[in-house]
């Protein structure tokens, strides 16, 4: 980890200490990154980058979405924050900076993954796990307190749900119980990694449904990582999409209505849609680039129908696009400052 | 292709229900069963598409293996014209020729390719097992093969791990292709794929069937891929069809309270926000190995009458060859 990188423990490092008097309004800026790059040691020595000069903040009780396709760096982007990169791999370069008081007194930031499953040790009972992840003020009353978290995650029986063990809870049962554990910290931040990916529709409708109504009431900065266009769509403000490590554009969530990047464009017009009826799709041709193969200027260049030489030669400049959007782009990008 | 289709014969499922036993205890008697798939029929025209949809556990997979003929049935039989291709309390062994009709791509590529044959051999198996080569070398075989299917000849001395996820499920179509199928089961070809890659496939998907007349059942739970590749869509839950149509009809205007809570999940980029538009259903489905009296879908359906607690609805024709289970057919909560 570079020196110049603060990064803090994953939720309730600090549980014992004292909360911070005043709790972050809503919309006041709770994380900040700027230009994070990730990236680990290849054969050969050389650095293979995995994710390139990305910035983004977190504002108290605003969920931010994160999207992008496999291999996109989105992430490792998340573990960054909280310092869960996996082993050979490190930051690189920029700053994650939280905003003070926040995250030193252990109102750290929690995370909810993807598969539920695997997050949850087999061989004990759902509430001893939860009562782990809590503070140890809360842990003198923790019979209420996981009562009050399982009913805050939409349990009716939290008794019932805090006996069983994981096994014996459906994967969107298990879901709101890693959401349960998560809130036992206390967090100011959630980092929430493709939490609805491995569920079902209706399953899925009801989880997300629970994460926008927990964001509100206790005023989360919520980051969530997701694939799916339509979910973002459905409760995220803000959307930054990336393409092979870097951030492509971002905006208030009603940009989806009319992107300006052609990656963002093309993935928008990939997506079969119901309203749309039969037909073929438009999908965007060629593949995304592996890691250590990512091409030298635009990283979209070589799928771009748009690109022109000095897509191919120049990494796209982030510019400002006015309320609150902006873009890596030279052809949509607007003209130069 | 059409020419091709004249002459050909529907395949007919016939209350087909298979069951997987549940074994307890340290003699590991059987104890129960997993009613996986329950007294389904459908019947599958040549060079039509279905989508089949439902949530997991539904038996969706369960019913495309049997179709292939990679489940013993426990009810009902499943034929092709008049000639049975399997029938439940009766052996029958499918001949070469019926297992070349039928053919399956699976949801994993990785996990059905061999990771240690190159591409090459992966992709003529089947053709050298069915004696299908004819004097056409096994390499020239398999460059014709790739290419159909937008991989060109440098795949060929390649392995599986060496692929994208995309191209592997290319090479997984171009094997199942290989036979000449009449019938293709699709089982969630394209939702481990990334979007932009997704849309390749099932385009290619598409060009094959124009090309060579073949039949799909797409098995799949998102319904806007498989309103795209669909003629008809039929809807499973907990075992049975809750709903079957005409794709356009099934989305547009939905009988099954359950289809209409699926499709309300659906969520879609750019439509109305917020989490307040969706009617999301109650609970979660019941478990096959012990399934609710009357209606599977009573627990959780907004309409449910005493009726449904008492009764299994059964498929009827609602007009135009749109079939719903359900005693409150299209009225609304």
């Amino acid at each position: 980890m570079s020196a110049k990188v603060n990064t803090m423990g994953a939720a309730g490092a600090r549980p014992d200490a004292a909360f911070p008097s005043g709790a972050p309004r809503a919309g006041e800026t709770v994380l900040s990154v700027e230009g994070l790059c990730v990236g680990y040691r290849g054969e050969g020595g050389s650095r293979v980058p995995v994710v390139e000069d990305v910035s983004f903040e977190l504002r108290a009780g605003r969920m931010l979405a994160l999207v992008g396709e496999s291999g996109c760096g989105k992430s490792v982007t998340a573990a960054a924050l909280g310092g869960l990169l996996p082993r050979g791999m490190s930051v690189d370069g920029g700053k994650i900076a939280a905003a003070p008081g926040i995250l030193r007194a252990g109102r750290g930031l929690a995370y909810v993954f993807q598969d539920p499953g695997q997050c949850l040790d087999p061989v004990f009972r759902v509430g001893r796990q939860i009562v782990e992840a809590m503070p140890r003020a809360d842990r003198r009353r923790s019979r209420e307190r996981l009562a009050e978290l399982l009913e805050q995650v939409g349990f009716h029986e939290p008794e019932r749900v805090a006996r069983s063990y994981p096994h014996q809870l459906s994967g969107g049962m298990q879901q709101r119980a890693m959401l349960a554990m998560a809130l036992a910290g206390r967090p100011r931040i959630l980092v929430a990694d493709e939490p609805t990916t491995a569920l079902d529709v209706t399953v899925q409708a009801r989880l997300l449904r629970l994460l926008a109504d927990l964001q509100r009431k206790e005023n989360l900065a919520v980051l969530l990582i997701t694939h799916n266009l339509g979910v973002v769509a459905e409760v995220a403000d803000e959307v930054l999409v990336m393409y092979a490590g870097r951030a492509v554009e971002r905006g208030p969530v009603s940009m989806l209505a009319s992107p300006r990047h052609p990656y963002v464009e093309g993935l928008l017009r990939a997506l079969p849609r119901l309203e749309r009826g039969a037909g073929p799709l438009e999908g965007i041709p060629g593949q995304v680039p592996a890691l250590g193969r990512r091409p030298a200027g635009c990283p979209f260049h070589p799928r771009c129908a748009l690109a022109r030489a000095e897509c191919r030669e120049r990494v796209p400049e982030w510019r400002e696009a006015g309320d609150g959007r902006a873009l890596a782009c030279w052809v949509r990008g607007g003209g130069g400052r | 292709m059409v020419g091709e289709l004249q002459g050909r014969e529907k395949l007919v499922v016939e209350g087909v229900s298979v069951r997987f036993p549940v074994r307890r205890g340290v003699l590991a008697r059987v104890r129960g069963a997993v009613r996986a798939v329950e007294g389904v029929s459908l019947e599958w025209a040549p060079g039509e598409t279905i989508g089949l949809a439902g949530e997991s556990g539904c038996g969706k997979t369960t019913l495309g293996r049997a179709v292939v003929g990679l489940e013993r049935l426990a009810e009902g039989r499943m034929r092709i014209g008049e000639r049975v291709l399997s029938e439940a309390g009766r052996a029958v062994r499918r001949s070469k020729e019926e297992r070349r009709l039928i053919q399956m791509v699976f949801q994993d590529p990785l996990a059905a390719l061999n990771p240690r044959l190159p591409v090459c051999d992966l992709v003529t198996e089947g053709l050298a097992e069915h004696g299908l080569l004819r004097g056409e070398g096994r390499e020239d075989a398999a460059v014709r093969l790739l290419e159909e299917v937008g991989l060109g000849a440098e795949a060929l001395w390649k392995y599986p791990f060496e692929f994208s996820g995309g191209q592997r499920q290319r090479i997984c179509i171009a094997r199942a292709m290989a036979l000449r199928p009449d019938w293709v089961v699709c089982d969630e070809v394209a939702s481990a794929l990334d979007v932009s890659v997704q849309a390749q496939v099932i385009n290619l998907l598409q060009d094959l069937k124009a090309r060579h007349g073949v039949s799909y059942l797409m098995i799949g739970h998102d319904l806007s891929v498989l309103r795209h590749v669909s003629d008809r869509m039929a809807v499973m839950y907990l075992g049975r069809l809750a709903e079957v149509g005409p794709a356009g009809e099934v989305v547009e205007r939905p009988l099954h309270p359950y289809t209409r809570a699926l499709l309300a999940a659906v969520p879609v980029p750019g439509g109305v926000r917020g989490a307040g538009r969706r009617a999301v259903l109650r609970g979660e489905p019941p478990s096959a190995a012990n399934p609710p009296p009357g209606c599977p879908f009573h627990p959780r359906c907004p309409l449910a009458k005493e009726v449904c607690r008492r009764t299994m609805p059964e498929l009827e024709d609602a007009g135009g060859g749109h079939c719903v289970a359900c005693h409150c057919a299209g009225e609304v909560a």
